[in-house]
């Protein structure tokens, strides 16, 4: 609804003026990262083919804030957060903790402590043979915050209450097929903060939830940034709960990041005609004029690519209303755009300049 | 009330309706208890019309689907109802009156349907005998599966698939004219026809999706039920599947009843809006009425729970608790738990679907807060003492929460 009259602002909103030089470092940074997954068994003699999931990607975490990773399915948001996670190990490309480079060498078991991971589906992500005190208490006894079982029970308890699951103490004993989903999902959330992680990787928290639910956990994870100054990754398909919840936003597409910026940046003023196709997509009733009349929308056709075989040079340009040659022969490197705002996009310049071709913008004006 | 009966009786006479649901009420019978799904629901939808059902998982929407389409299998059991079915009046020779007259003609001794006559005569689907289901359904009425990905035979192409329906229910077609009808179909809803011996493994989730579309309008049915159809696919894939139902409908001008939780989605493409909780419809209005005020405070939660692209950002609170459990239904307004303006009559009394205000009759919603005899003369609410309520709320909510 834009007309909204007698709202308060959310106190934990996310800063929509956030200037472009933070003071404060980066806690967890990805650096030209980049991840190909081999693929086996289809020819037997032939070249090894592989999966081009990640290209060149580069990110920022920063305490108290939140990144949101959007795109359509196959566009390795998610291989992203699980390299992230070290689940994976990137093909090349760094990542940086807290300044410092993450070698191969560094045990699992001490990056775990600080990053964590909360997965999609909270049907899947709990032992069903297990009950609440169980999931929490192996983190907080496998990274050494508690020592007895009285330690135990009192921070189990705590991290229950910090989710909103009360009274907690009967949910300590709860099996998840007790549980809804949101319950679910607030258990799995508590048991990635049992660590007391400083960086919060989040795969769509609440894409398999209920509606009403959605804002629930969603509202819960805002405050645990907020409260506790927690680093956010924050994966979703759906640009308008980006813009809700996140500070920051990264627009994916088949591996490549394609533009990034402030999330009400990106989303009012998208740049990359990718971010426009996803954004006109998106169902949003204000589009309804006051006299009900509907506005169209571009023109959506055609699906992410294979990424065994992907396009050349850009990989949107297939489906880029506005492809040009030099589009299919290299990816443009990133345009920045003023304000934090970049894109890369051949549109918008050839990469590491600052200009911007003002035709083009008075064309894409018409769709934002 | 008078003015929206009087609405709905001249809609019903010019033979613009195309279905009505009357108090239709379903039962599931479980070991803990019996679960009302659907209690005394009623809806009419009129033809070309495209319904939006919407609301929390567990509210009814698919039960009511299945109910129309006699889908419904035990330990479902339908208490009570009727579901009139008003067929169109079509010129002599064409399939369909072959087809209900076979139907009438078995109904007349009851005298139910008549075709003779310039209005139909409406017909009972839950009165129909499993011959006269078949003959109704695909032809008359089909559905689009909530897991429509999972709908197709992984073993059949696509085109076997198309061709089975068509000889189930039209065994007097040709096989030269099935094949005609099957390249027809697939042309209609986008999908290239030398992909007819396509298996579902070697189409991409949108591609799927569309041929389920095209086994729907197989037989060219007045009805066509969409339960969740967009949910499982990306927005992008999800614009072009609407898009593509939309222009079907344009050209073809069947009816659909749309179902799905995501409300803004609906605003932009139904005619008419359906607002379930617990198994009632607690609000009905036009996407427009409902975008610019919707009445039932669970319809101003419900909207409000997606973030939105454009617009000022806000704090939102979402809807709080959760549905209620359908053994136990809260007695009074089911909503009255989870409401931020509810107060005391509201737990007593169940409120039934009545015109909200007098500038939108049309607009019906069950919610006490319209009613003179209950709301004591005060203002109707606007969104922006909705969102008030439910922020104070939330408010609440969160102190009682910081306070343990």
């Amino acid at each position: 609804m834009s007309t909204e009259q007698g709202r308060v602002d959310f106190p934990t909103m996310p800063d929509a003026t956030g200037s472009q030089e933070r003071t404060v470092a980066p806690i967890l940074e990805a650096v030209h990262l980049r991840k190909y997954f081999p693929v086996r068994g289809v020819k037997l003699f032939g070249a090894k083919s592989v999966v081009h999931a990640v290209e060149d990607t580069s990110l920022a975490l920063y305490p108290g804030r939140a990144l949101a990773l959007v795109g359509e399915s196959g566009s390795g948001k998610t291989t992203i957060a699980r390299l992230l996670a070290r689940l994976y190990e990137p093909t090349s490309g760094s990542i940086i903790f807290r300044g410092k480079q993450v070698q191969r060498s560094l045990a699992i078991k001490t990056y775990r402590r600080h990053v964590q991971l909360v997965f999609q589906d909270p049907f899947s992500s709990l032992n069903p043979v297990h009950n609440v005190r169980y999931h929490l208490s192996r983190p907080l006894r496998i990274h050494g915050h508690a020592h007895n079982k009285a330690q135990e029970t009192e921070q189990i308890l705590s991290l229950l209450r910090r989710v909103s699951l009360s009274p907690a103490e009967q949910f300590i004993t709860k099996f998840p097929h007790q549980l809804s989903g949101g319950q679910r999902q607030r258990v799995a959330i508590a048991r990635s903060l049992a660590p007391r992680p400083e960086v919060l990787l989040a795969d769509e928290p609440v894409s398999m939830l209920d509606v009403s639910i959605r804002l629930d956990v969603l509202n819960l994870l805002l405050r645990l940034k907020d409260e506790e100054h927690l680093a956010l990754l924050f994966i979703t398909h759906d640009i308008a709960s980006a813009r809700y919840f996140a500070e920051d936003t990264l627009v994916m597409y088949a591996g490549q990041s394609v533009e990034g910026g402030l999330s009400d940046e990106v989303i009012q003023r998208p740049k990359h005609p990718y971010t426009q196709l996803l954004i006109s997509a998106a169902p949003d009733p204000d589009r309804l004029g006051p006299d009900g009349q509907k506005a169209a929308p571009l023109p959506a056709r055609g699906e992410i690519p294979s990424l065994i075989n992907p396009p050349s040079g850009c990989r949107f340009h297939p489906r880029c209303p506005h492809a040009m040659e030099i589009c299919r022969q290299r990816f443009p490197g990133r345009t920045d755009l003023g304000g934090g705002h970049w894109t890369n996009c051949f549109l918008y310049g050839e990469g590491n300049t600052t200009e911007t071709k003002n035709v083009v913008n008075a064309e894409t004006a018409g769709t934002e | 009330m008078m003015d929206s009966e009087r609405v709905e009786s001249a809609s019903r006479a010019s033979g613009k309706v195309l279905l009505e649901i009357r108090n239709l009420s379903v039962d599931y019978y479980a070991a803990s208890g019996t679960v009302h799904a659907l209690d005394n629901v009623s809806i009419t939808l009129e033809r070309g019309q495209i319904l939006g059902l919407a609301g929390e998982s567990g509210s009814g929407k698919s039960t009511l689907a299945y109910a129309i389409t006699r889908l419904l299998r035990p330990p479902a059991e339908i208490l009570g109802g009727e579901v009139l079915y008003y067929p169109r009046k079509e010129p002599e020779g064409d399939v369909r009156i072959e087809r209900l007259s076979h139907i009438a003609k078995k109904k007349r001794g009851s005298g139910r349907l008549e075709l003779n006559g310039h209005i139909p005569e409406p017909v009972d689907i839950l009165s129909f005998t499993p011959a006269e289901l078949r003959a109704f359904r695909w032809s008359e009425l089909s559905i689009v599966f909530q897991s429509a990905m999972n709908a197709l035979n992984p073993v059949l192409n696509i085109g076997a698939q198309i061709n089975d329906v068509l000889r189930t229910h039209q065994p007097k077609m040709g096989g030269d004219s099935r094949k005609r009808r099957i390249g027809e179909l697939l042309r209609l809803v986008g999908i290239a026809p030398d992909r007819v011996r396509s298996y579902p493994h070697e189409l991409s989730g949108g591609m799927r999706q569309r041929a389920i579309i095209a086994i729907a309008l197989a037989l060219s049915p007045e009805l066509i039920i969409m339960d969740e159809p967009t949910t499982a696919l990306d927005v992008v894939v999800q614009r072009e599947i609407l898009t593509e139902i939309m222009g079907l409908r344009e050209r073809l001008n069947f009816s659909v009843i749309f179902i799905t939780h995501d409300l803004s989605l609906l605003l932009e493409i139904a005619d008419k809006i359906a607002i379930m909780y617990a198994g009632r419809i607690v609000e009905t209005a036009t996407s427009g009425e409902m975008h610019r005020q919707p009445r039932h405070p669970y319809s101003y939660g419900l909207l409000n729970s997606f973030p939105t692209i454009y617009g000022p950002r806000h704090r939102m609170t979402g809807i709080p608790g959760s549905p209620p459990d359908l053994r136990a239904v809260p007695p009074g307004c089911p909503f009255h738990t989870r409401c931020p303006c509810a107060f005391d009559t509201c737990s007593r009394v169940i409120p039934v679907l009545r015109p909200s205000a007098p500038e939108t009759p049309g607009q019906v919603v069950a919610c006490h807060l319209y009613d003179p005899r209950y709301n004591n003369g005060e203002e109707l609410p606007t969104n922006a003492k909705f969102a008030a309520k439910y922020e104070a709320h939330y408010e609440a909510l969160q102190g009682a929460r910081r306070a343990e």
